[in-house]
């Protein structure tokens, strides 16, 4: 590892340290240089902390054990292989529907038709509050695709060859992917130095997803561990049962697929279309198809011959499972980014980006508070959810919507209400950043990040150029001059359930001071709310009758002593 | 056993258990059980925070359902005993018959006795206007009292305490928020006048001829009594074990 260090350090480039191959714990000198927040760096550097991946037992792995078809003995995956697609072509072979169903999956197209608002989202065209657009910039945000050499949006679709099987199923736990494209020279050396895949290994080593297949893309969205959603991080990978009941050893040992089920290359548990308000109940047999806690848990979970499992069972219909059960997010030492701001992005040392590591997060890990190519970063940990009245359908501000800068412009935004019997309580992370915008249109813009050229923000740390050129290639209107703007996004919290003793206590809402839901509204909460009036009289009775009590009192010693006898003390 | 005449309207005074066993349980039992309610009401009303949410409401459901299924006996044995009739304010006994007379203005004459007694009259250390009686346990006001609070804030309580705990069995068509929060409504407001209730009741047990013999005598069921003729002739015969002694003072 060290030796690598110094052969890196050799170059210019020297800190862009990667993708650690998944077998290898971080070594004393990694650790050192980590703590060492004010060195030059060059290159996204946050995937150099992965973790090893260890592939777990679940009810998947238990149900593979008894498989049938043993794939490392099948002679068309014994190679030689020399790229991705040839393994792909010898796995379609066999699974002969398998391309076609990819084809209608997000994870291959990028591509997601909103069936309830008709909007066109998908990972190529959003733009979100961290690395804000993959279109235009696939050739490093496509590692987290499951296909091989998309270099832009221009991508053939029905070259199924492409996709890409092994990051969903392979388990080796070592399989990476190179950016399809090289960056500029700031970003070059991205997985240099890592040791070539052995594409037949690798091939003969599938099977249902593993959390190292998801989690290699999902726990590290945004651009590093945990770094968008909050409730999704390395963590995950073997979690301690306090931070998630569900994935833990010493738990339910579930990995993703067993709540994210489905068949055909279809699953479910979508962000832009949530599942609210479930009520868990099928056909007698009929295998579950959602990934809704009601799915496995029912809509009366609790002990309803207790006082308050009833009382809570009772919450079920108002309040998402997720708003109790998970306390906090961003839980078991990794940190979430909260606030970005792409304002400072481009301050150099020596005419060179530079990077700070101002937060030490709980597992003793430093992250990022500033770096040239992306501005500045806070972090947090143990983060109480933000709770809104949601009934499961996103909608987003796309390239096309014009917005008001003067007010936060929301990313994502959705309504709820409690008269809505589809919405309930849930709990959300919320993201705040600044990031440019078209100033002369009140839109926002695709830039141009990624690439070997003068005109990508990494490495020329030039908003103008970047801005102008990720426009004009995707063939979007821009003014020519942009601004910044403060953008929020909303990411429900889903993961991270904690052991039922730690799940939010009923004080936690039912309390008149900071409440968790201290900002519903809508309904009455007891504990929460009352009228003040009928308190201010309620008070006046009391205080009143008590003042009565205390004048009459003395006014009973006073007389009893001026006339003597007690009342009735004539005998 | 010999009785000690009065003199003036030639009427007995006596010591009497004029509280049964099962209207002493009552009491006492309701007094706990409001006491407990009107506790963890006021915690779940975000008043205080000495225990948590979860205690209150646990006590406050198992102290109301408690409280309620007492209220239903208490109602049967208050019907079936013909206790019931203590309780009207109206029904007053005819000084001279004994009988029962409903009149409004016998009560009003009565009631105002009993009101100016404990604005003034007490503290001049006048007697109480009212005598106990075995059809008359209580003065008008007090009968009044209860009379409002059986009526008014004791069924306020209830039934917007029933209201209440089955929220979440009605609380499913549109438009049950505003119901709901009447319920509330109703229930705080109750809730309030209960506890003022309170106050001035336990106050007013100390108006006795020392400040603890009214509580001694629910507790004991023993009161002082004035007893006519009949009463007495009933007592002796029917209840012996009832009539404690003569030396009472009415
Ligand atoms: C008679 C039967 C009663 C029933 C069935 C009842 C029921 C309830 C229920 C269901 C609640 C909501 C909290 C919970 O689920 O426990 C509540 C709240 C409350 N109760 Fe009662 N209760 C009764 C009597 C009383 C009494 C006697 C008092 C006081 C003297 C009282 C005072 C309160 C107060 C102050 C609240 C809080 C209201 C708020 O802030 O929302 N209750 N009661």
């Amino acid at each position: 590892m060290s030796d690598l260090l110094k052969t890196i350090g050799s170059m210019v480039v020297a800190a862009g340290l990667t993708l650690v191959s998944a077998s290898m714990p971080a070594t004393a000198a990694e650790k050192e240089k980590a703590e060492d927040g004010s060195r030059i760096e060059f290159g996204i550097n946050e995937y150099s902390d992965l973790p090893a991946r260890p592939h777990m037992v679940s009810a998947f792995t238990l149900k593979e054990l008894s498989t049938t078809a043993d794939h490392s003995k099948f002679k068309e995956l014994q190679g030689p292989f020399k790229s991705g697609p040839e393994v792909t072509k010898a796995c379609l072979s066999c699974h002969n529907k398998a391309g076609q169903q990819l084809r209608n999956n997000v994870h291959w197209t990028w591509e997601y038709t909103h069936p309830v608002t008709g909007q066109k989202l998908g990972k190529e065209r959003l733009i979100n509050n961290f690395c804000t657009n993959a279109r235009g910039n696939e050739g490093m945000c496509a590692q987290c695709h499951a296909g091989f050499g998309r270099t832009s949006p221009d991508y053939d679709l029905d070259k199924v060859e492409n996709i890409d099987c092994l990051a969903c199923h392979e388990s080796t736990g070592k399989y990476y992917k190179l950016p399809p494209t090289r960056g500029n020279k700031a970003c070059a050396v991205m997985f240099e130095g890592k040791k070539p895949i052995d594409w037949a290994k690798t091939a003969q080593s599938v099977k249902m997803p593993g959390r190292n297949n998801c989690g290699m893309c999902h726990f590290y969205g945004g651009g590093g561990d945990n770094v968008k959603h909050g409730d999704l991080s390395s963590v995950l990978y073997d979690p301690p049962k306090d931070v998630d009941v569900h994935m833990s050893r010493d738990g339910a040992k579930l990995v993703c697929i067993d709540c994210h089920v489905g068949s055909g290359h279809k699953w479910a548990g979508s962000r832009y279309n949530m599942t609210v308000g479930d009520s868990g109940k099928r056909p007698a047999g009929a295998p579950r198809t959602k990934a809704t806690c009601t799915s496995c848990h029912t809509d009366s979970p609790h002990n309803s011959t207790s006082i308050t499992g009833i009382k809570l069972n009772g919450h079920v219909d108002k309040v998402a499972c997720e708003s109790c059960h998970i306390p906090a997010f961003a839980r078991g030492g990794v940190a979430t980014k909260i606030f970005w701001d792409w304002r400072t992005a481009g301050r150099l040392k020596n005419g060179e980006g530079y990077r700070e590591e101002g937060y030490i997060q709980g597992n003793g890990k430093p992250r990022h508070t500033y770096k040239s190519i992306k501005g500045s970063f806070k972090y947090g940990e143990n983060i109480r959810p933000v709770y809104r009245w949601f009934n499961g359908v996103m909608r987003y501000t796309t390239i096309d919507t014009r917005f008001d800068p003067s007010k936060p412009v929301q990313i994502n935004y959705f309504s709820g209400s409690y008269d809505d019997p589809k919405s309930r309580i849930y709990p959300f992370k919320k993201m705040r950043t600044f990031q440019p915008y078209d100033k002369g249109n009140n839109t926002l813009v695709y830039m141009h990040l990624w690439g070997d050229d003068k005109d990508a923000f990494w490495g020329n740390y030039n908003f103008a150029r970047a801005i102008a050129r990720g426009m004009k290639d995707n063939g979007i209107p821009y003014s020519g001059e942009y601004g910044f703007v403060e953008t929020w996004s909303w990411w429900p919290i889903n993961h991270m359930v904690a052991p039922k003793e730690k799940a939010v206590q009923c004080e936690e809402c039912h309390t008149r001071e900071n409440g968790r839901l201290a900002d519903l509204g809508g309904f009455y909460m007891p504990g929460r709310d009352r009228w003040w009036w009928l308190d201010l009289l309620g008070w006046l009775a009391i205080f009143g009758a008590l003042a009565l009590v205390v004048v009459h009192t003395i006014a009973r010693i006073v007389m009893k002593n001026r006339y003597g006898a007690a009342p009735e003390g004539k005998e | 056993m010999p009785l000690r005449k009065r003199k003036d309207d030639g009427k007995l005074c006596a010591h009497v258990v004029i509280y049964t066993r099962y209207e002493r349980f009552w009491h006492w039992t309701q007094a706990a059980l409001i006491f407990t309610l009107a506790f963890t009401g006021l915690n779940i009303h975000g008043v205080y925070h000495v225990m948590s949410m979860e205690t209150a409401v646990v006590t406050h459901d198992i102290a109301a359902t408690l409280l309620i299924l007492l209220w239903i006996f208490t109602t049967f044995w208050n019907f079936t005993t013909g206790n019931w009739k203590q309780f009207l304010p109206f029904l007053q006994v005819h000084p001279e018959d004994g009988r029962f007379v409903t009149g409004l203005k016998i009560f009003i004459n009565r009631l105002w006795a009993v009101v100016r007694y404990y604005a003034w009259g007490i503290l001049k250390g006048e007697p109480h206007p009212h005598k106990k009686t075995l059809q008359r346990k209580q003065n008008p006001l007090q009968a009044l009292a209860y009379l409002t609070f059986m009526i008014v804030i004791g069924p306020a309580l209830w039934i917007s305490g029933i209201f209440y705990i089955l929220y979440d069995l009605w609380n499913d068509f549109a438009g049950s928020q505003m119901w709901f929060q009447a319920t509330v409504f109703v229930h705080t407001a109750a809730a309030f006048a209960m506890i003022a209730f309170v106050i001035i009741h336990v106050y007013m047990t100390t108006t006795g001829k020392t400040p603890l013999h009214y509580i001694k005598g629910m507790i004991t069921g023993v009161e002082e009594v004035e007893l006519s003729e009949i009463e007495k002739e009933y007592l002796e015969t029917h209840a012996p074990d009832l009539l404690k002694d003569e030396n009472a003072s009415c």
